[in-house]
């Protein structure tokens, strides 16, 4: 039967208010009397804190209170948005406290002022003393592990953690190699760059429980996180979540919301709000992991992989957050792309005194894609073989299990990514214009790149969704979801699911403006591109469960004479038919109102299901590139370029463009422009503003081009993989490919600035 | 300190007293609760806060709230038509996908007005040049495009 909803280009739900302001988010909602918190953040990058001085602070008119580490709770709280972990091996690392006297990076939270206004808050800021013992900083790994350095987290010697996966043994694989190439590269600290900064308030509510409203990607977790940072039990608080404005894995992470409590509750309950700066986002919340690899692989002549090694340094600057999960995840990664029979991936996450990294866009696989892809591209030319046929004769297979992560695939489309790819970029005619543009004397290139990612994140963490739906007294039917809209879209999918499986119109769903842990049914939240996979399995339970009842409450109202089973029984564009010859047996509005006010027969229809997802299925894609390189100015011009995705059947192929267009954007940005430096003298982020950190405008994205290949998974609930995180895992390693063609020196380190660019430039001609 | 100033603000007449300090961006939002109006940065580098002064596009948050006076200010709540309907612009952004987050949406709808004010036929170019005062994290920029070049086509044949 041909799909209704499923497949179609649905207009987002929120759209029309988003366009017209109307859409509320945290600080469009106001609250009577609402005071405002503001922190005081270190001026060091690492020491302890001697001596604060509030009493200058607290003159200033409408200061209600100045709270210092001695004031608020000391519980240690993990902030990583992870489910809990019934393991405590596995929990996260409870390395946070509220305030702080030991300093760990520029901007560490020492001390928090209440005050009536903004203004005054601010000026309160101005008069706090802070006494300091400076302590040595190091803002890269090989400073923090060096001989004799400072513990940052006692008890640590800087490791936050070191593991190897093996599959194999290197050493037989290595001797089995006709040919090794080793090869290093780097991946800077971005941000995220959301464009709604982290913003909170809370409250007490009239039952006595604390209430956080918050710009969260993760309520259910930020309840449970805000109930360990209080030494509370967790329903004693409750979060919810109005509009987002954008995440990307940087409100992936409870950052803000025990100190906005915790200001809450130094004032008796009242309501106060936390609205950050954008310096302090950029410099004080999460930032994506920098990672250096280290890589050898050992070659067959004919181009198979025999055996690959690989050392991955991750910093993970001054607090765990998400820590060793993301590097983690590059090992299996590889071996989703590519068979390697004898496989070492070592990987170590670090402390250091920069902004803590968390989750981001793509969660280490933008970085092991940068790695692997571009080694691969380094590997072909060496080996002398195409680069799409060294990638083919490595690739792994559909029906086969992963090595590393013991999960089965039964799609992988990269193959078919790769053909159709070439197609729609018109490869051959591109190989012709470039080799053309190259004689003309240009620095013109081509490369592609390839990825694999997941679909939520089992078997290393928990994958729980809920949903409830009910049928309203029209046949509309209001659906409750735990999973987190930031923006992404989600809701306006899970409305299509719904619509798809009762089988009415998608606009006779209705989804909620807010997720809320008092009402909104339990879902880990926004990550891991997991909601349409994962919480799109406990929509399509709920609205099966929901199907069926209103089929069986058809029967129930039967009139005289109108016989039939259930079975021959379906519902289609809100009216209950007969499937065996497509006749009107009731309209669903009808029914709907019966159920509601029969005096003796029927109930209100529901249903309220949670669901656990015990599977994976991975995405596969890639990105096809053409560009130039200015000799003059080292500027890189990209003239096409494409993503083309295996994510199985696409929900919505409007706003899954959308999605694909915006990593892409992201991921171009990560190769050419983007990485937040830090002054080598002070500790202090250099460029956390807009400003200076190149975020890139309009003026500088080219036009995108993006392509679907749709084999439709067995595992997802429609058919469908995940896409949120995909399209930012190979534009960086395409471009760098690209330039490393165009300009004929592989450049290993992103950005790819002009500087970098003209420094290559200048040492090739000199070597000539 | 506070100063009283006069403007009109979405077509309506307004007396409002401000704090000298404030800026426009917040004598909309906490004055008036026009929070359509969006702050992204507060100095003016990610164009969320984007409203109309006498026709240009002007970031509020480095607006002095005092400088308005005397001005003919709109914000996106007084881009809908009065009887409620969205302007070609906003329908196009709604249609075309070019909404995702929303939160950036409020200024890039300004900005379009106004470029589209100036220059009834701009060129891909010409567009991308200025809207580039406006910061998007989540779209890559191609639908708001999309939904650009839609309203300039579809101006076009509506006056032949």
């Amino acid at each position: 039967m041909e799909n209704t909803a499923i497949g179609k280009s649905q207009i987002r739900w929120d759209a029309v208010a988003k366009v017209t302001g109307r859409a509320n988010y945290t600080g469009d909602i106001p609250q009577k009397e609402m005071y405002h918190g503001k922190i005081y953040r270190a001026k060091i990058a690492h020491g302890m804190v001697k001596s604060i001085d509030v009493s200058e602070a607290l003159k200033v008119p409408g200061v209600i209170k100045v709270l210092t580490p001695d004031d608020v709770s000391s519980y240690s709280f993990p902030t990583a948005g992870h489910p809990y972990s019934l393991d405590p091996k596995l929990s996260d690392k409870a390395d946070r406290k509220i305030l702080t006297r030991h300093i760990r990076l520029y901007g560490d939270e020492i001390a928090a002022v209440i005050a009536k206004t903004e203004l005054a808050a601010e000026e309160a800021l101005g008069k706090i003393k802070v006494e300091y013992e400076e302590y040595e900083f190091y803002l890269t790994p090989e400073e923090s592990l060096k001989e004799g350095a400072l513990e940052i987290h006692e008890g640590t010697k800087n490791i936050i953690a070191d593991t190897t996966a093996e599959i194999g043994d290197l050493e037989t694989g290595f001797k089995e190699a006709d040919i090794l190439i080793e090869h290093d590269c780097y991946t800077p600290t971005v941000q995220h760059c959301q464009m709604e900064n982290q913003i909170a308030y809370a409250y007490k509510d009239v039952d006595g429980r604390w209430v956080c409203v918050t710009s969260t990607q993760i309520p259910h977790i930020c309840r449970r996180i805000l109930g360990q940072a209080f030494g509370m039990p967790w329903g004693r608080f409750r979060v919810i979540k109005p509009f987002v404005g954008g995440g990307f894995g940087n409100k992936q992470d409870v950052t803000i919301e025990p100190m906005v409590v915790a200001m809450s509750m130094a004032v008796g309950g009242k309501p106060v709000m936390l609205d950050l700066h954008r310096e302090e986002v950029f410099a004080c919340t999460r930032v994506r992991h920098a990672i250096s690899y280290k890589m050898k692989f050992g070659f067959k002549n004919d181009g198979r992989i025999v055996a690959g090694d690989i050392l991955a340094i991750s910093n993970n600057g001054a607090y765990a957050s998400h820590g060793h999960a993301v590097v983690a995840k590059g090992g299996g990664m590889v071996t989703a792309l590519y068979k390697v029979p004898n496989f070492k991936y070592h990987a170590m996450t670090v402390y250091t005194n920069i902004a803590a990294a968390g989750a981001m866009r793509g969660y280490g696989v933008p970085q092991i894609s940068y790695a692997i892809e571009t080694f691969m591209d380094t590997a072909a030319r060496k080996l002398g073989i195409d680069p799409f046929d060294l990638r083919k004769i490595n690739m792994t297979k559909a029906m086969e299990e992963n090595p590393l992560l013991h999960m089965t695939q039964y799609t992988m489309g990269l193959r078919e990514c790769i053909e159709q790819g070439k197609e729609r970029f018109q490869w051959e005619k591109r190989v012709e214009e470039v080799a053309a543009a190259k004689k003309a004397g240009k620095l013109r290139g081509l490369g592609f790149a390839a990825f694999a990612y997941t679909s939520g994140t089992y078997p290393k963490g928990l994958e729980a969704a809920g949903c409830r739906l009910v049928l309203n007294q029209d046949g509309s039917i209001k659906m409750m979801v735990g999973a987190t809209e930031i923006g992404q879209g989600s809701d306006t999918v899970f409305r299509q699911m719904v619509a798809e499986t009762v089988g009415v119109p998608v606009d006779m769903v209705y989804a909620d403006q807010v997720t809320d842990t008092d009402t909104s049914p339990f879902d880990t939240g926004a990550y891991a591109s997991r909601q349409t996979f994962v919480s799109g399995m406990a929509v399509k339970k709920a609205a099966e469960e929901l199907k069926e009842k209103i089929l069986l409450a058809a029967l129930e109202f039967a009139e005289e004479g109108q016989e039939a089973e259930t079975v021959d029984l379906d519902v289609k564009d809100c009216k209950v038919i007969k499937k065996s010859d497509g006749s009107l047996y009731t309209e669903l509005g009808d029914l709907a109102l019966k159920t509601y006010y029969h005096l003796n027969k029927g109930i209100c229809l529901t249903a309220d299901v949670s669901n656990k997802c015990i599977q994976n299925a991975y995405p596969y894609g890639g990105t096809f590139v053409d560009l130039e390189v200015d000799k003059v100015t080292g500027k890189v011009k990209i003239y096409n370029i494409l993503n083309i995705h295996d994510s199985g059947v696409i929900i919505n192929p409007l706003m899954a463009s959308g999605q694909v267009e915006g990593g892409m954007t992201m991921g171009i940005s990560y190769a050419l422009d983007e990485e937040l430096r830090y002054d080598s003298s002070t500790g202090k982020p250099l460029n956390n503003n807009l400003l200076d950190y190149k975020m890139p405008t309009m003026m500088d994205v080219p036009d995108l081009m993006v392509d679907f290949v749709e084999i439709p998974d067995p595992i997802g609930p429609y058919g469908n993989k995940s896409l949120g995180e995909p399209p930012n895992c190979s534009p960086a390693p395409a471009i760098r490919n690209a330039i490393a063609d165009a300009i004929g020196v592989d450049i290993n380190a992103i950005p790819i600035t002009p500087q970098k660019i003209i420094e290559v430039l200048n040492a090739k001609d000199k070597e000539v | 300190m506070l100063k009283k100033i006069n403007c009109i603000i979405n077509g309506e007449p307004k007396e409002i007293e401000v704090d000298v300090r404030e800026s426009l961006l917040d004598m909309l939002r906490n004055r008036l609760h026009l929070t359509g109006t969006k702050q992204g940065c507060g100095v003016g580098e990610c164009g969320a806060c984007a409203v109309l002064i006498d026709g240009n596009t002007i970031d509020s948050c480095i607006y002095m709230a005092v400088w308005a006076d005397g001005k003919n200010i709109t914000t996106i709540e007084g881009i809908s038509k009065p009887d409620g309907s969205l302007s070609d612009i906003q329908q196009n952004y709604v249609d075309k996908g070019a909404v995702q987050c929303g939160f950036c949406t409020p200024g890039f709808v300004i900005s379009t007005t106004a470029l589209l004010n100036k220059n009834d036929d701009p060129s891909r170019d010409e567009i991308r040049r200025g809207l580039s005062g406006n910061l998007c994290r989540c779209t890559g920029y191609q639908k708001i495009l999309d939904a650009v070049e839609t309203t300039v086509e579809q101006r076009r044949n509506s006056k032949k």
